[in-house]
């Protein structure tokens, strides 16, 4: 089904599944401990690997000594790059997946250690003596922002824009304001640690994995172990948590893989958490210079963001500014991105990458303005709304309504009671404040296809290597299936995660609810199609409900058109231009309540509130998760998740979960989300966009504008720790 | 961020094994396990060598799990979680982090919640293990596991079932009379108010952020104290 015009009337407009609240439908089996996740599923006769990491950031392997660990009790095999033969790399890796002898970043894996025994592997990687010479790395953005470069177009677009005259207009500006941010490297810290047990049979590879884009898996293992793609069977049914950590191939999969050929028997890798930090993927931190002109009734005349980040060579920018060039008006723009070649461990993907980030900083730098200004921060933001692209001004956004959602949000959480003079509303010990910022994040659009399969007993089957990791993906594609073919929720059974399915777009970029669901559609309308022929209807006639097909006074059951043989179809979901010629976006606007202890500077996030314009919302139960999972990411964001770097020998110091706080349940308070009723014709036959990655956008800075009305204090560099503040605060006694 | 508060005032646990029976018995292995799992090869211990290629130490575990009397015969290395997970295929308790930090891998340990990572199997001698698999079936739900559901008390669903532990045992806390970090005094019987509910629970890491409707979940089943 290509999709090249807006959605008219179609049948999830009736809106008696899709659009509900419903329970997830593999709730049971995950509040029971039935879902099998990665490491879980019952192979026969596997053995364990535990992977050893690099000690250096950079350099060189000099020797490895294996004797004392392959003589180690259990031991059946060990994987260095030594004797695991060619490897290529994947196309989604910056760094390879095996080190050695060359050694690209800290605990980049060095070798898998494959025993009987999980105990007898790790026994035994710890008699593997490894000697290094250590080579000179870049470990400090701020020492390598002068020599960073002007990185490729990419995925964020070119590294520069610019519209009208941004040096001229800022100049002349009568209120100004010029600021630099800082955000430091982030984690995922999923709560399943990547994950794999692979199996071969001959030259067939089978591996049971945590990984959100099984077709990109799939791909990269074949491709990095130099096999056809067609000898690789990847399953990934449940996974526990990714935002984007486990969006490609990583060291577990391959290892598990390679130990598994070593060893002739299955193998079962879980990377150990503390190596997980510096073995996989991270959030680069960034730099980023903010300026704002504005006349002085508040309409921003010029607009500038730049970022640094770094990444390994052959990386990527943190595209910080991307939401800066569509969130407000102004005829002055520019944006510009700079990339440092830095030794720590790969730069990629965290949930919304490059907003995330980019937002924590905007929507600081939003709140400083309106005070310069003498505005009200939401009173600020809603003059400077625009209803087009502002590099663009012919093209308009498909939906739009950022005012409405702010206007909504102060109504609601009593933003008029908020006293601007920040540092003025003390009870207790406690001084209180306010925050606002809104919440912006692209809607992307990704081919999508599945088969349905309808059975005598009327039961409707839907493949699709899509993946939930957490999402509710089951639960909406169960939604959209049963809505289009007229079934109740209980007749649809989804099966997700496997490389035999039709390539879904997977999971990322808060792209997969709406465009795996539009895959199921398109599939569902040919099967309406199959079953109209069927039947000796006219499809345009058919109504499709309670698992009938009704044609004039004609009425049969689903299950008996399908018969013994069952009928089947498969399509998928592609895009014409109605990205390029709309803007596709989701918008919001977060409140925040927060409590600063006068004397200790110890922030409690007392009361959260999102509004959302997000498209159709297609199940508001798990969208709504989505959201606060979101709005408590950004409140880690904003007051503890860091990591912290040593620039002398390269490598992320709190690497485990004790170490690199993130929100826990005494850190989280009620929250409260509120969709607005909105539906996106241009975006899909579903009328849906993405909501998962909308919630953490802004979210963070909500928490620092809050921190600043409460303690009068302004923090520029993330995480907002008491360290920072705690001497400015207003005296205490 | 708080720890998991095994509250201080429980009876100790009762072992067919004493504390000295078990050092003797981990001697040969403790060494190892000690050394962390992410510690750079190069800085292994020499000492480690003594092991060579010596069988590794095992042990008879014998406890209940979930009423079913479980006979093992044990690496002493082995944790109750691998236990469970690796040798008995209750893989329902999960490995988060295996080093204590997460939560995912509570479990019901004779009436208390626990680290199950944390924990030798060896040391377990006549425990009774309650796991999430016996709480209840997905035929056949805990009233913590069908409010979990309804309320979309979890994402991902890996940090689920330690929540789901923690809770009922957080529960039972609370009618004990075992007060928490943030109970204000400490002479009256602590109630289930939002910050205790909230303090009790913060042992268990939900890296989707569901806790705003775990909280609801745990609420409801208590009765809505909180």
């Amino acid at each position: 089904m290509k999709f090249d015009t807006p959605a008219t009337t179609n049948p999830i407009d009736q809106l008696k599944v899709v659009g509900q609240p419903v329970d997830r439908v593999d709730g049971p089996l995950k509040t029971t401990g039935t879902a099998p996740y990665a490491y879980e599923h019952p192979v026969p006769d596997a053995a364990y690997g535990h992977v050893i990491g690099a000690a250096i950031a950079k350099g060189r392997i000099t020797s490895m000594d294996l004797a004392q660990a392959r003589a180690a009790p259990g031991v059946l095999a060990i994987v260095t790059a030594d004797n695991a033969g060619k490897l290529e790399k994947g196309e989604h890796n910056t760094a390879t997946l095996l080190g050695g002898p060359e050694i690209q970043h800290y605990h980049q894996a060095i070798a898998l250690v494959v025993a009987e025994t999980f105990e007898q592997a790790r026994a035994a990687a710890h008699l593997v003596h490894v000697e290094y010479e250590r080579g000179r790395g870049a470990f400090d953005l701020a020492a390598e922002k002068g020599s960073s470069i002007k990185p490729k177009p990419g995925i964020g677009g070119e590294a520069d824009t610019a519209v009208g005259d941004f040096a001229s207009a800022f100049a002349e500006a009568p209120v100004q304001l010029d600021a630099t941010y800082t955000t430091p490297d982030q984690t995922h810290v999923m709560m399943e640690p990547h994950a794999s047990i692979a199996k071969w049979d001959g030259d067939r590879l089978t591996v049971w994995t945590s990984n959100q884009m099984v077709a990109w898996g799939t791909k990269d293992l074949a491709k990095t172990l130099g096999i056809p793609k067609e000898n690789v069977h990847l399953m990934s049914p449940y996974i526990g948590g990714g935002f984007g950590g486990k969006l490609f191939l990583r060291a577990d999969v391959l290892l598990a893989a390679l130990g598994a050929r070593a060893a002739k028997r299955p193998v079962k890798v879980a990377l150990q958490r503390a190596l997980m930090i510096n073995n996989t993927t991270h959030r680069p931190a960034t730099i980023q210079r903010i300026r704002l002109g504005a006349a002085k009734d508040g309409r921003l005349t010029a607009i500038g963001h730049e970022s640094w980040s770094g990444d390994l060579p052959g990386g990527e920018p943190e595209t910080a500014v991307s939401q800066t060039r569509l969130l407000y008006a102004g005829a002055n723009r520019m944006t510009s991105m700079r990339l440092a070649v830095l030794d720590l461990p790969e730069g990629n993907a965290l949930r919304a990458p490059g907003e995330a980030p980019g937002m924590m900083a905007l929507e600081i730098a939003m709140d400083e303005m309106a005070e310069k200004l003498g505005m009200d921060p939401v009173e600020f933001r809603l003059l400077n709304d625009t209803q087009v692209d502002p590099e663009h001004p012919k093209r308009p956004f498909s939906q739009r309504h950022l005012v409405e959602c702010l206007r909504k949000g102060a109504d609601h959480f009593g933003w008029a009671k908020r006293t601007a003079r920040p540092g003025r509303s003390r009870k207790g010990r406690w001084l209180t404040g306010l925050g606002v910022a809104a919440a912006f994040c692209n809607n992307l659009l990704m081919k999508s296809a599945a088969r349905v399969r309808l059975d005598h007993r009327g039961i409707l089957t839907v493949e699709t290597d899509m993946t939930d990791i957490g999402t509710g993906s089951y639960t909406v594609i169960a939604q959209t299936a049963a809505e289009t073919m007229g079934l109740p929720l209980d007749k649809v059974v989804v099966r997700l995660g496997d490389s035999r399915f039709p390539v879904s777009c997977g999971s990322g970029g808060q792209w997969g609810g709406n465009n795996s669901s539009s895959g199921v559609y398109a599939a569902c309308i040919k099967l309406r199609q199959a079953i109209a022929k069927k039947a000796g209807i006219d499809e345009d006639d058919a109504v499709f409900s309670d698992g009938h097909v009704t044609a004039g006074s004609k009425r049969m059951t689903l299950a008996e058109l399908a018969g013994e043989s069952g009928l089947a179809a498969e399509d998928q979901i592609e895009y014409g231009d109605l990205a390029e010629r709309y803007q596709q976006s989701t918008f919001g606007a977060h409140f925040v309540e927060v409590a600063v202890d006068a004397f200790t500077g110890e922030t409690h996030v007392r009361r959260m509130l999102a509004v959302c314009a997000a498209g159709r919302i297609l199940n508001p139960k798990t969208a709504r998760s989505q959201v606060i999972g979101a709005m408590t990411m950004g409140v880690g964001a904003a007051l503890m998740e860091g990591l912290h770097v040593d620039k002398r020998r390269g490598f992320f110091v709190n690497h485990d979960l004790a170490s690199y706080e993130v929100p826990v349940h005494a850190d989280i308070p009620h929250q409260e989300v509120i969709f607005l009723d909105e539906t996106d014709p241009v975006s899909s036959p579903l009328k849906a966009k993405g909501v998962g990655e909308l919630g953490i956008c802004g979210a963070a800075a909500a928490v620092a504008n809050a921190i600043y009305n409460a303690s009068g204090v302004r923090v520029r560099d993330y995480p907002v720790t008491l360290d920072k503040f705690i001497d400015r605060l207003p005296e205490a006694a | 961020m708080s720890l998991n508060g095994a509250p201080p005032m429980q009876p100790p646990e009762t072992h067919d094994l004493s504390r000295r029976d078990f050092l003797v018995l981990g001697t040969s292995t403790v060494a190892s396990a000690a050394v962390t799992s992410d510690m750079p090869a190069q800085e292994a211990p020499a000492a480690a060598s003594t092991q060579d290629a010596a069988a590794p130490a095992t042990a008879k575990a014998s406890f209940q799990v979930n009423g079913m009397p479980c006979d093992l015969e044990l690496d002493t290395r082995t944790t109750l979680l691998d236990a469970l997970r690796e040798h008995l295929h209750l893989t329902g308790s999960k490995k988060g982090c295996d080093q204590g930090q997460c939560g995912a891998c509570t479990v019901i340990v004779n009436g208390r919640r626990i680290n199950s990572c944390l924990t030798l199997a060896v040391m377990q001698q006549g425990s009774e293990v309650t796991t999430i698999e016996g709480l209840g079936t997905p035929e056949d739900m805990h009233p913590l596991q069908s409010a979990f559901v309804k309320c979309d008390g979890y994402q991902c669903g890996y940090c689920t079932a330690g929540q789901i532990c923690s809770a009922v045992a957080m529960l039972d806390e609370i009618k004990a009379g075992i007060p928490s970090h943030v109970t204000e005094d400490l002479t009256q019987a602590p109630q289930l108010t939002p910050p205790e509910l909230r303090e009790r629970m913060s042992g268990n890491l939900c890296r989707c952020g569901a806790y705003s409707n775990i909280f609801d979940a745990i609420n409801e089943v208590a009765g809505g104290q909180a």
